[in-house]
């Protein structure tokens, strides 16, 4: 099998998708060791988890289709758990951000056609969206505005010449080596003057994706918000008293400054660089302050880098019928939101939940170790199509198909848009996809629920 | 080689395309493991610390130790700024702290690191049972 | 399964009933001549009001907009709820109801049928799966096409005909019910952050005129032979001094009318009814409108009335949401969609002491009380903009009862009320009229023929309302008649009873209506999206359209294009 036009992760994914992690029958844990069971075996001891559990958590969502969601919802209702995805410790705290203060945004298409400058902060799409620049982005032709991919590979090869001057130099001993390598900053404040689209990265680090661009700029960690309010000033066209912000010299962000009030289009593209230090969701607040600012000038439209392939679809379909997009808490029959009390992570921490269902996700993996711990002191069960972190630590395992491999299912894409994934091939004989598992679980639960009030009466 | 070395850093945790792919290939495979039981350093850091790359550090926190491999970081100079990529093994030492909205810190955590190299970098399996092991539920 | 109403005061406009006293028979899920009265579930509507169900001809309830402003106001949540139930799901939202929700709260108002105004067409499949989870009520949407690229550059060069295929490829792939227009030409301006501010303004980039696009959809229409006219949101919403752009709108398609039918429909009319030229003096063009669209028969329009309560606007019009935020200072979402449309999101307080919002008050209900024909003006709150659809019943008392708008009038700003036109109309609907304005009037112009009535036939989609219109005058008792209508005595959708007094019985699935618009060289058209679709979209051309399985009880409507 051959994969084509997929990135790195997208290779994997689909040559990989049948290798030997893959779980291929229901698993119990008995006297300690996970075995083969019946699927009935399995989904009748799920629902009992469940159905028996005071406080139930149930996570994950981001990866499977919003088909599966639906179904986890109308779940956690009956079972009267929390429900929550993986934009916990994503971009729950851009979720909040908005929640305060709205967002400037638009389909990628949008920024193909028109984006004249883009910026990506605290955000590495080489990385993690490998083709999101040449897609969206610096190196994507839309109707308005021409790639500079030309301008990028010209710019390589005249820092390849540069760099073969310079050690041919060295080497006759007529320039001294200059300290750190020549793409470090120069002394100079460079300036950001050439027509066409241009791309701006700020990171802690000197990423690939920093590599690319036409500025880049180098903030101290756990600093973004002070650089933020800093642009935020200099759009403003206030005085910024000291020499240097973040680490970074004033001169450098006068410049990039200037460039955003200039531009015809902006992009601001930003990652869990923002969401994750210091500030969290206050870095974003900023950001979105900052969006605000610049739309009194220009256009600026601001989209967050989402991680797994549905989050945001498990945020969609979450709002639509709950009213919220994560950590939503039903115990008291109707739906409730207050991060900080209903997200997943803080009951563990706290040690409030009883038990737990994970699907297509790795808390176990993606959680700090004290959330984990007690995660896995009660019953836990997973349903996912390899045998994870999480899998293994279970007391259920349900395999799975994969969405978009074996099963179809809708996703969303970070900007919104809804897209249908595909069935290419059969799962294997007796794995089913997660709409099904939670089905019968579902099921299960209530015919549990029912047998119980009929010997209460 | 410098006896006692030890830096105190910021650690910085996060995706890496390695990350990525091995996560796709499966949490239990030999790529997944080793593409996040790593820890990249500035080159002048490893010097600092009197260690090359491919050797195995230790790093701890507030919250916790992890053995990992030390690797040179391409994406230098970033001083006093180390690299762990998300997974069980940078969240052995990650900041549970939420501040109220649900967020752990997982970036611009204090940390120190110094060599180890009698150490041995455990197995995703060996590491949830030094972690987890006797808390499992058994029903 | 067999249901006999009998003996309720039974009011179906489009057939010419008045408040007679008859029995409706249904069977199957329609209504039909008559029904083994032995062997039949009985209602006794005795002393009650019976009408068909209600029908909604502009209502923000689904789809990617309505879903961020849910996302973006958790306040709005917290203190309206709604617990789950045996048989109902739960819920929340006071201004931006959960799907579930606002599926309950429809049915128990005695409404079954309500149109999306909005969809994005990229997002279509999501305004569909939201579709899906409301309950009960029978829903389609309209796609936005005033400012698709193919629209404009078609109309730029004239080619009506070519630009009617593909408007039909574009209503049928993504299973819409019309053609919706949001400020012609000013959503593609906003893509680079500007507007437009007349009819004869040119598009940046394109070099057609809003005036263009709308007279060249109008016609497109009639070549497609749609059952509903272009739904218009006019240029210059929100703007006062806008009610010359609204009569300008108007008038751009007079000469499109072949007959006495609309060819246009003028949405949410009062929020473009506005004199003056600033906030200060900002006056009603309620009267100049009425006058207009009495001597003129191609138009209809809708309410858009406002209520003095916190709540949502959110509509395509991005640069007016962006104005909006700027004048209140509120959170600001907006959404840009590639190549297609915008939209914008923002929260607002509808005040009584506020001398806007006071008079935008008293415009709405001028436009409903000043236009003599209720077949052509009709009760919306352009939800959740103007306010939440379930104060509708409000709504109708104030059309109702001049009492009821004299109380009203007494707490809103002194200016306000020494300005309003209110105090000197007399008007007062009767329930023959309101049976029109928030139902037969709205199907017809929808061209729904099996909705909006209880002939035989017809879906029997029936509203029963506790309300004796041989004692109680509408006129004086208009708490009891708010009551009625807040809550159907019965709610009946496709011949099953499923509200009773306020309860949700049953969980039903409601229909997704949509037109198979069968044109000439359909292949022609399909071909040509395929080779061009990677120059407008980041999607590929498979995954645009709205697929079958997408909609879990589909209704389509065939209709056949003239081209």
């Amino acid at each position: 099998m051959k994969v084509k036009n997929g990135c790195a992760m997208c290779e994997s994914k689909f040559s990989g998708y049948n290798d030997e992690h893959r779980v291929l029958k229901p698993l119990i844990r008995k006297n300690g060791n996970l075995v083969k069971a019946s699927m009935k075996e399995a989904v009748e001891k799920a629902a009992k988890i469940l159905a028996e559990a005071n406080y139930p958590i149930l996570y994950g969502w981001s990866s499977t289709s919003c088909e599966a969601t639906r179904v986890g919802l109308e779940l956690t209702e009956e079972v009267g758990g929390v429900i929550d995805n993986t934009a916990v410790v994503c971009h729950g705290p851009s979720l909040l951000s908005v929640q305060e203060l709205g967002i400037p945004s638009c389909t990628l298409g949008q920024i193909r056609h028109r984006a004249d400058l883009i910026i990506y902060w605290g955000s590495d799409p080489w990385s993690a969206h490998p083709r999101h620049i040449e897609r969206y982005t610096a190196f994507s032709d839309g109707r308005f505005e021409r790639s500079m991919w030309r301008g990028y590979l010209n710019k390589v090869k005249a820092l390849i010449g540069r760099k073969k001057v310079e050690s041919a130099l060295r080497r006759l001993s007529l320039k001294k080596e200059t300290e750190g390598s020549s793409a470090s900053k120069s002394k100079v404040c460079p300036t950001i003057s050439k027509v066409g689209r241009k791309l701006i990265v700020i990171d802690v680090r000197r990423t690939k994706t920093a590599e690319m661009a036409d500025y880049f700029i180098q903030v101290e960690p756990n600093k973004d918000y002070e650089l933020l309010q800093a642009f935020r000033t200099l759009i403003r066209d206030q005085e910024i008293d000291v020499d240097e912000v973040a680490g970074v010299p004033i001169e450098y962000l006068e410049e990039v400054a200037d460039a955003m009030v200039r531009c015809s289009f902006g992009a601001l593209f930003f990652g869990l660089g923002l969401t994750m230090s210091k500030g969290k969701l206050r870095n974003i607040d900023a950001a979105l302050s900052l969006m605000r600012d610049l739309n009194m000038c220009t256009k600026f439209i601001i989209m967050p880098m989402r991680g797994h392939f549905n989050v945001t679809g498990a945020n969609t379909v979450s709002t639509w019928q709950s009213g919220y997009p994560y950590a939503v808490d039903f115990s008291l029959g109707y739906p409730r939101y207050n991060p900080g009390e209903t997200t997943v992570v803080d009951i563990l921490l706290r040690k409030e939940s009883d038990a737990a269902l994970v699907v297509a996700s790795d808390p176990v993996a993606s959680f700090p170790r004290k959330a984990v711990e007690h995660l896995v002191e009660n019953p836990l069960v997973v349903i996912d199509p390899h045998m994870n972190a999480t899998a293994q630590m279970a007391d259920v395992v349900f395999p799975s198909a994969f969405v978009g491999i074996e099963a179809e299912g809708t996703a969303y894409r970070m900007d919104h848009v809804p897209l249908p994934l595909k069935r290419v091939v059969a799962a294997p004989s007796g794995v089913l996809q997660d709409e099904e598992i939670l089905w019968r679980i579902l099921s299960k639960v209530r015919k549990i629920k029912k047998t119980e009030k009929t010997e209460e009466l | 080689m410098k006896e006692n070395a030890k830096l105190k850093v910021t650690l910085v945790t996060g995706r890496t395309i390695d990350q990525g792919v091995g996560k796709e290939r499966g949490k239990a495979s030999k790529e997944y493991a080793e593409s996040v039981s790593v820890c990249y350093l500035d080159p002048d850091d490893l010097r600092r610390l009197g260690i090359k790359e491919n050797t195995n550090v230790l790093v701890s926190t507030e919250h916790g130790t992890i053995v990992v491999k030390a690797l040179k970081s391409l994406r230098a100079p970033h001083p006093n700024i180390i690299f762990i990529p998300y997974g069980p093994w940078a969240n052995a030492v990650a900041d549970p702290e939420t501040n109220s909205i649900g967020m752990p810190s997982f970036k611009g955590i204090p940390a120190e690191i110094e060599p180890a190299a009698d150490k041995l970098v455990l197995s995703l399996k060996e590491l949830l049972k030094t972690q987890f092991g006797g808390r499992l539920t058994s029903q | 399964m067999e249901l006999l109403i009998k003996n309720g005061f039974v009011y179906d406009p489009l057939n010419g009933v008045k408040g007679e006293k008859m029995d409706i028979a249904i069977r199957d899920g329609k209504i039909v001549d008559k029904v083994n009265e032995r062997k039949a579930r009985k209602i006794d509507a005795c002393w009650m009001v019976v009408m068909a169900g209600g029908v909604d001809i502009h209502s923000h309830i689904a789809g990617s907009k309505v879903n961020a402003g849910r996302l973006l106001r958790p306040e709005d949540h917290f203190k309206d709820f709604e617990g789950k139930t045996p048989v109902t799901r739960s819920g929340v939202g006071h201004s931006i109801p959960s799907t579930f929700t606002t599926g309950y709260r429809y049915a128990r108002m005695g409404y079954t049928t309500v149109m999306d105004p909005a969809m994005p067409p990229l997002e279509a499949k999501h305004t569909h799966e939201e579709f899906n989870d409301i309950p009960i009520i029978d829903k389609a949407s309209y796609p936005l096409l005033g400012d698709w690229w193919f629209v404009l550059e078609y109309l730029k060069e004239g080619r009506i005909e070519e630009c009617a295929r593909y408007v039909a490829w574009m209503i049928t792939s993504t299973k819409g019910y019309a053609i919706k227009i949001v400020n012609p030409g000013g959503l593609e301006a906003w893509g680079f952050g500007h507007n437009v501010r007349s009819l004869d303004d040119q598009v940046p980039f394109f070099c057609v005129t809003p005036r263009e696009i709308i007279r060249g959809l109008c016609k497109v229409n009639r070549l497609l032979n749609l059952p509903h006219t272009i739904h218009v949101h006019t240029n210059n919403l929100g703007r006062p001094g806008n009610y010359l752009t609204a009569l300008e709108t108007m008038k751009s398609v007079e000469d499109l009318a072949t007959d006495d039918n609309p060819v246009i429909h003028i949405t949410h009319c009062q929020f473009c009814a506005f004199k003056g030229d600033d906030w200060r003096t900002l006056e009603s063009g309620a009267e100049e409108i009425a006058n207009y669209v009495n001597s003129h028969s191609h138009v209809t329009l809708d309410m858009g009335q406002v209520i003095f309560t916190d709540t949502t606007t959110m509509t395509a019009d991005g640069p007016f949401q962006y104005t909006l935020h700027e004048l209140s200072g509120n959170k600001w979402v907006n959404h840009d969609v590639e190549t297609e449309t915008s939209a914008g999101i923002v929260p607002f307080r509808y005040r009584r002491k506020s001398y806007a919002n006071a008079i935008q008050w008293s415009i709405g209900l001028e436009l409903a009380l000043l236009i003599e024909d209720p077949w052509r003006i009709f009760l919306t709150t352009d939800h959740p903009n103007g306010g939440p659809f379930t104060s509708y019943p409000k709504i109708i008392t104030w059309l109702m009862s001049k009492k009821a708008r004299e109380k009203a009038l007494k707490r809103i700003n002194a200016r306000a009320r020494s300005r309003s036109l209110l105090p000197s109309i007399d008007r007062e609907l009767s329930l023959y009229e309101v049976a029109v304005v928030t139902r037969a009037g709205q199907a017809k112009a929808l061209g729904l023929k099996n909705k909006g009535h209880l002939g035989v036939g017809a879906d029997a989609d029936i509203a029963i309302y506790n309300l004796n219109p041989e004692k109680t005058d509408p006129s004086r008792k208009f708490k009891a008649v708010r009551r009625a209508f807040k809550q159907a005595a019965y709610t009946i959708k496709g011949g099953k009873i499923v509200v009773k007094g306020g309860e949700v019985l049953e969980h039903v699935v409601g229909s997704t209506m949509w037109l198979d618009v069968h044109s000439s060289e359909p292949a022609r058209i399909t071909d040509e999206m395929k080779r061009r679709f990677k120059e407008y979209w980041t999607v590929e051309y498979e995954n645009y359209p709205v697929t079958e399985n997408y909609i879990e009880v589909s209704n389509p409507i065939t209709v056949k294009a003239r081209v």
